[in-house]
């Protein structure tokens, strides 16, 4: 993207704001654990996570900023945080 | 036509015929014959222009931002702690790339308080992104606001301006001013285009925020527009000086500087004192120059390197110090003069009003050909 004099920008629509880069940690999706309930989905502040055909649930990592929510929240501990290398 | 007038009515009709829309500003001394006089002509029906009276100068530059935004003209004027209040808005301007010109009439910071005149307001804003001119006398503080404008609004610039002149020593001074006619100033700058403006059938957002992926690419950007700024202030001061006979294409400007033993180099109204002492050494035989600095953002360092490439000695005269190191311009001066073997040495002196007589100028001279420098000038030792 070539930069506005100014930081001016036009309105846009949240998804072109790639937040994905903000993230420090990156949410692990452990599948033998995870019970399909659909809670990280639900409460995922981003609506980044998405279901996929075999009903489990990945996060789009364009958007994921890292905020751990999903991993907190999970009732099956299914979900860890790790470090990520950029 | 030549007109004895006071500085600060001087500059009030240049910016009335620089045509502003919005002009918003909080009185100070010693600006506040400045907008005094805008306040009055707006009232009084001969400027047609939005005069906005606000509560502080924070809110003054937050309303011109408004306006520029909007892709008015705009206009405000200040000093010292109003300049210092308006730090944050400062950097929000310059960031925005809105082409504001601002007055300052310079003056002393507190504490103590001093409403008289150094350059320690500007000085301390050298970093807010903002083209800083200094003017030597009225002549040029009224001359400087056309170019000021032509240049913020030019799209290979899009800055904003301070026009600096010493407060009280020009701002309160009668001079001859030559001003020019309306008809003059309409030919020399065009009513305002913005490049980009605040508006509801075409909306965008302006100073939005920038990640870490980008932050470092803004402030070069800006940077690059500031550099670019030494070539359009060039053509902008050559173009007046081809219509009005008055040449500011030369961000510096040496007197009697070629064949100098000692240059002294200084900004604003000293210039007029040292310019006179130079005349009365020259004939005792003392080979002095003077290198005024007018144009200080954009800094002119080639320029300087250049001018002072073959004298003996630089004297920089700071009216203006950067407490724990030297005065500004000595330190940045000295920079521009790295690799050469001159002594460059700095006087700080007539903080606060201190009076600078031609006397003075004759003994920091004595004490540069001596070698002693960075130092301040003129203390009183009996009250120390």
């Amino acid at each position: 993207m070539a930069l506005g004099i100014g930081c001016s920008s036009r309105p846009g629509k949240a998804g072109n704001n790639k937040t994905g880069s903000w993230r420090v940690f990156k949410p692990i999706f452990d599948h033998d654990k995870c019970t399909k309930c659909g809670m990280c989905k639900t409460i995922c502040p981003e609506g980044c996570i998405e279901e996929s055909e075999d009903d489990f649930f990945i996060p789009d990592e364009t958007y994921c900023k890292g905020c751990g929510i999903c991993a907190e929240e999970c009732p099956s501990d299914a979900i860890t945080m790790e470090q990520e290398e950029k | 036509m030549l007109e004895i007038t006071e500085g600060s009515h001087a500059v009030a009709k240049a910016v009335k015929m620089s045509r502003p829309q919005v002009i918003a500003a909080y009185p100070i001394t010693p600006q506040t014959h400045i907008v005094e006089t805008l306040a009055d002509m707006v009232a009084n029906g001969e400027l047609d222009a939005e005069y906005i009276t606000v509560e502080s100068e924070f809110s003054a530059l937050s309303a011109c931002i408004g306006a520029s935004a909007a892709g008015s003209r705009t206009y405000s004027a200040t000093t010292s702690q109003g300049l210092a209040l308006m730090f944050e808005v400062c950097f929000n301007v310059s960031g925005m790339r809105l082409p504001i010109v601002m007055t300052i009439a310079n003056r002393a910071l507190g504490a103590p308080l001093s409403i008289w005149n150094d350059q320690q307001d500007s000085i301390s804003l050298r970093d807010c992104g903002w083209i800083q001119f200094y003017a030597e006398d009225n002549q040029e503080a009224t001359d400087l606001h056309y170019i000021a404008y032509k240049v913020a609004e030019s799209v290979e610039v899009l800055l904003p301006a301070f026009v600096c002149f010493d407060g009280f020593i020009l701002s309160h001074t009668y001079e001859p001013v030559d001003m020019l006619s309306q008809e003059d100033v309409d030919r020399y700058l065009p009513a305002y285009k913005p490049f980009q403006k605040l508006d509801s059938d075409d909306p965008i957002s302006m100073g939005m925020y920038a990640t870490p992926e980008y932050y470092l690419e803004f402030r070069y950007e800006h940077d690059q527009a500031m550099k670019r700024a030494k070539d359009v202030i060039s053509k902008a001061g050559k173009e007046f000086g081809e219509m009005f006979g008055r040449d500011y294409s030369a961000l510096v400007e040496g007197y009697r500087l070629e064949d100098a033993d000692t240059a002294i180099v200084a900004m604003g109204s000293l210039c007029g004192t040292i310019k006179d002492s130079i005349d009365e050494m020259r004939l005792a035989g003392k080979k002095v120059g003077l290198l005024k600095i007018r144009c200080f953002r954009p800094f002119p360092a080639e320029e300087i390197r250049n001018a002072l490439s073959h004298v003996k000695r630089v004297a920089v005269l700071d009216k203006n110090v950067s407490i724990g190191a030297k005065g500004a311009v000595a330190i940045e001066v000295r920079d521009a003069l790295y690799g050469k073997t001159m002594p460059v040495l700095g006087y700080i002196l007539g903080l606060g009003g201190r009076d600078v007589r031609i006397s003075d100028i004759k003994n920091i001279i004595s004490l540069a050909e001596s070698g002693k420098g960075d130092q301040f000038y003129g203390l009183r030792t009996e009250v120390l």
